[in-house]
């Protein structure tokens, strides 16, 4: 199979799994006892908005046609609008990105700039005390969930760096160094876990590269050992590790949503939670589908990626 | 289960529930010898303890309030982990709620492992299309974020414990699903399950007595992580407030009614964190002390 096959391919299949996604929203709030038109709007609402809402909602028609039309909004883009503001639900949701793309993003550099070179000591000095704390630290990272890191950083920060905001949020227009002070600590305590688990993927992803044998070549032909290590050895062992980036940021979502709570930072996990608490459902069902759509293609591209940056992988082959 | 046509794999070793006996013998080596490995056990068994005698051990009833020192959440020598702002004593509440993290952690990795155990073994026992079609569908599943199916079934029928459960379960059938099917197809044309197929034995005997034991070892050791993972996500979800309902005392509830005491009472928001990063740290380091004594390969360790 060339690459365009397996591109096509997969680009379907991610189609296809948002698809699923969709009808599945579909039917869990058509499968809702009662009135759907009474979960959108809640439970103290007017007869005439009711009456509103079903009619919007098409509840009167058969069940198909309003599949089909539900399916069809969506292709255009229509994800319906907030009950409380009327907004519609994407410009809702694009409005509430950028904290949270902020947060996420500073949060894998942080993860990265703390995983590669703990990996690589960690893998270079196996068994010595260097490799001992290294993937000691790893595992205290993996076991601390990201909302208390920062209400341990919340509470430290006002100590040791007084100097950083320890509350919302400043915009990148409003100048980097604002903003990089505002999402340094949510970063943190998202970036912590993450790069605990990249620390323990570049170790053994470096191990195995160690081990091969271009290396021992590498070594043999004389050349000096920090190039071989840097050059052959990290090249090759990183592409795995970085190729997770992208799934990782799908992952770090959950982690993401509490620290903004935590930060009281207005981006897309407060408007989740809020939408949740004022039962405002097309917001929620909307960001359900967007989240869908973002985390397939995400792992659409990295796969791509993957498959064309390492010619070892078969097209279309497990792993 | 040992039947006269020759054992669960291709050595003649002792097992018990499909493990070789000799890797039991390595697991106490590595607890005996490894402190990491010695302090995770000695973390587990401590919290299981707790969450099975919680109502013994416990020095208050959970839901007891103090009045009078309702106003002034306060560390004492009566209440050493301190009350919170309704009076409660925090270490009894927490012991409590280590039965509802421990109760949670289990019965969604148990749901997620018995469905993608099913999943997996007949992905890969079948093969073919049922195999394609399968394994497509637990594709799906993992490309729905856990958190998303939290909130959508929170949305839909409100905050409850089930709801946890079967969200987090949602999650991690994959993981199982596709460590369960490649064991299969590892062994699948080994001489003894051929055997088992000769002799006339059906499929669902040949895949439920003789494939899975041989996949038990990795699948014990991504439980054990799995649960870790699991309380993680338990105490993300009901400190955002979409998990259990609010009176339930787990430990992430605790947390998020600590959040808005944080400035008087900053141990409501850190002791009870202090008890999930401690417990998660234990099962992981069990899980790896596992991980190396069965010789199960993979870093696992994705959140």
């Amino acid at each position: 199979m060339g690459l365009q096959r397996y591109v096509l391919k997969r680009t379907l299949q991610a189609v296809l799994v948002v698809y699923v996604v969709a009808t599945a929203v579909f039917v869990a709030v058509r499968s809702v006892p009662g009135d759907p038109a009474r979960l959108v709007l809640g439970g103290n609402a007017r007869p005439e908005e009711l009456a509103a809402v079903r009619d919007e909602l098409g509840l009167d028609e058969p069940i198909y046609v309003q599949y089909f039309d539900w399916i069809a909004d969506l292709t255009r883009g229509d994800f319906g609008q907030s009950i409380f503001t009327g907004e519609a639900v994407l410009s809702r949701i694009a409005g509430a990105a950028e904290p949270t793309l902020s947060i996420g993003l500073v949060g894998i550099c942080i993860a990265f700039l703390i995983a590669i070179p703990g990996g690589i000591v960690s893998a270079t000095r196996k068994g010595k005390w260097e490799d001992y704390a290294a993937t000691s630290v790893a595992f205290l990272g993996v076991s601390m969930p990201s909302f208390w890191i920062g209400i341990v950083l919340l509470l430290t920060a006002s100590t040791f760096v007084p100097f950083l905001p320890s509350y919302g949020y400043a915009s990148i227009s409003d100048g980097v160094v604002t903003w990089l002070s505002h999402v340094i600590l949510p970063g943190l305590a998202v970036g912590l876990p993450y790069a605990g688990i990249l620390t323990r993927m570049t170790r053994s992803s470096m191990l195995e590269v160690l081990s091969e044998d271009y290396m021992q070549t590498a070594r043999a032909k004389g050349l000096p050992p920090r190039n071989v290590l840097l050059k052959h050895g990290l090249q090759n062992a990183l592409l795995p590790v970085v190729t997770v980036a992208g799934i990782l940021f799908a992952l770090l979502l959950g982690g993401i949503v509490a620290v903004e709570v935590v930060f009281g930072i207005q981006g897309f996990g407060r408007l989740l939670i809020r939408s949740i608490e004022r039962q405002d459902f097309p917001i929620v069902q909307g960001s359900v589908i967007v989240i869908s759509i973002i985390f397939v293609f995400m792992n659409l591209i990295v796969d791509v990626l993957y498959t064309s940056i390492n010619p070892k992988i078969r097209y279309g082959s497990e792993a | 289960m040992s039947t006269d046509y020759g054992g669960h794999g291709s050595d003649e070793a002792t097992r018990v529930f499909g493990i070789r006996v000799d890797r039991f013998e390595r697991l106490h080596e590595t607890v005996t010898s490894d402190y990491k490995a010695a302090f995770g056990l000695t973390v587990v068994v401590a919290f299981v303890l707790a969450a099975i005698f919680a109502p013994e051990l416990a020095p208050y009833d959970p839901m007891a309030q103090e009045y009078a020192i309702m106003q002034s959440p306060s560390l004492s020598s009566a209440h050493p982990l301190g009350t919170d702002s309704f009076g409660r004593d925090l270490l009894s509440r927490m012991m409590h709620g280590a039965r509802i993290s421990l109760a949670v952690g289990l019965a969604a990795v148990a749901i997620a492992a018995v469905v993608g155990v099913g999943l997996g073994l007949a992905a890969g026992y079948y093969g073919g299309w049922i195999d394609d079609a399968l394994m497509r569908f637990v594709d799906v599943l993992w490309a729905f974020p856990w958190l998303l199916v939290a909130i959508m079934l929170v949305a839909i029928f409100g905050q409850g414990v089930w709801n946890v459960i079967a969200a987090i379960a949602f999650a991690y059938i994959d993981d199982f699903a596709r460590i369960a099917r490649s064991e299969v197809l590892s062994i699948r044309e080994e001489e003894f399950v051929l055997a088992a197929k000769n002799i006339g034995l059906g499929d669902r005997e040949i895949m439920l007595e003789e494939v899975l034991p041989n996949a038990v070892a990795p699948l014990i050791v991504q439980f054990t992580v799995l649960v870790a993972r699991a309380m993680l996500a338990e105490s993300t979800l009901s400190f955002l407030g979409i998990g259990v309902k609010p009176t339930t005392p787990t430990w992430g509830a605790l947390l998020g009614q600590g959040r808005s005491l944080i400035g008087q009472a900053w141990w409501i928001s850190i002791i009870p964190g202090i008890a999930i990063v401690v417990t998660v740290l234990g099962i992981n380091l069990f899980g790896d002390a596992l991980r190396d004594a069965f010789d199960v390969r993979g870093e696992g360790g994705t959140p």
